[in-house]
């Protein structure tokens, strides 16, 4: 499904990015709201926007240092986890 | 932040003057975030591995120059950022930019896929397969895209933050970060969209 039927959709969708962000001024907030809950479109591209950022932070979330790695980088830097210098 | 910076400023005082306990400290508050970062946007543990030690051998080289105007976390970004895209010069592959292909003639960004897939059990939304698929979908991105993404949604740093790490305006930013969003939305929706019940779609 193509997703540029209307001009309203089109302008509404340049702005949900400051929405989702919190950064989109009160009045525009309020335009937007309006649109979305009588527009099924914008709505799906909204909730997937957020789902979508929301399933990437908590991939990174479960990204961790590996011990290995990081027994490695103190080694190059040649450095002890207690701060003393190796020799 | 005012606290962050003054607590930055016993810290910088130390990394100057050589204090090898000020720089264990360093390390260990930021490997991780870098190692991420840099994993992120190379897609090999090895590479992320090779500019995690890069980068922290020349914050230390390089410590008495930093005059502590931004926070110590966001000058260590910088340079990683910096070594990561050194490293995908190096590589650079024919790969086609998802990101670039949202534009429409006029240059504004729109979906192109409307599927509802919210509606998803969590389970199947967060699984080892999705992950595999969100890594592969941040591939496609051009890497100006890829790190504001990173930066921004993974790492957690405001928009002019994120702006400073890049050297880049905030107006910028945000039109890189919009792109990384439509596009992996794009990557997702095209991946969950095989999972639907027919009559959803």
């Amino acid at each position: 499904m193509n997703h540029h039927d209307s001009d309203s959709c089109h302008e509404i969708l340049q702005q949900v990015n400051a929405y989702i962000d919190g950064e989109l001024d009160p009045g525009l907030c309020t335009l937007l709201e309006t649109h979305m809950a009588s527009c099924s479109n914008c709505t799906i591209v909204y909730n997937t926007l957020k789902k979508t950022i929301e399933l990437c932070q908590q991939d990174g979330q479960k990204t961790t240092l590996p011990p290995d790695i990081r027994k490695r980088l103190y080694a190059s830097l040649n450095l002890n986890e207690d701060g003393s210098q190796d020799e | 932040m005012e606290n962050e910076l003054t607590s930055q400023e016993a810290d910088l005082t130390a990394l100057k003057a050589n204090d090898r306990f000020a720089f264990a400290k360093l390390v260990d508050a930021h490997s991780e975030p870098i190692y991420r970062l840099a994993l992120k946007m190379l897609g090999s543990e090895q590479d992320a591995e090779d500019v995690l030690q890069e980068s922290f051998i020349k914050a230390f080289k390089n410590i008495h120059a930093f005059e502590g105007r931004s926070k110590l976390s966001t000058w260590l970004y910088r340079i990683a950022v910096n070594e990561s895209l050194m490293l995908l010069r190096k590589h650079k592959a024919d790969i086609v930019e998802l990101d670039a292909m949202l534009e429409t003639d006029e240059g504004e960004l729109m979906p192109k896929q409307i599927v509802d897939w919210c509606c998803l059990p969590e389970k199947e939304l967060m699984s080892s397969e999705t992950r595999r698929v969100i890594n592969e979908g941040l591939k496609t991105l051009s890497d100006s895209s890829r790190a504001a993404f990173l930066l921004r949604d993974m790492e957690g740093l405001s928009t002019k933050e994120a702006a400073e790490v890049l050297d880049i305006s905030e107006s910028a930013l945000k039109v890189r970060l919009m792109r990384a969003r439509l596009a992996l939305r794009e990557y997702l929706t095209h991946y969950f969209s095989g999972k639907l019940p027919e009559r959803l779609l």
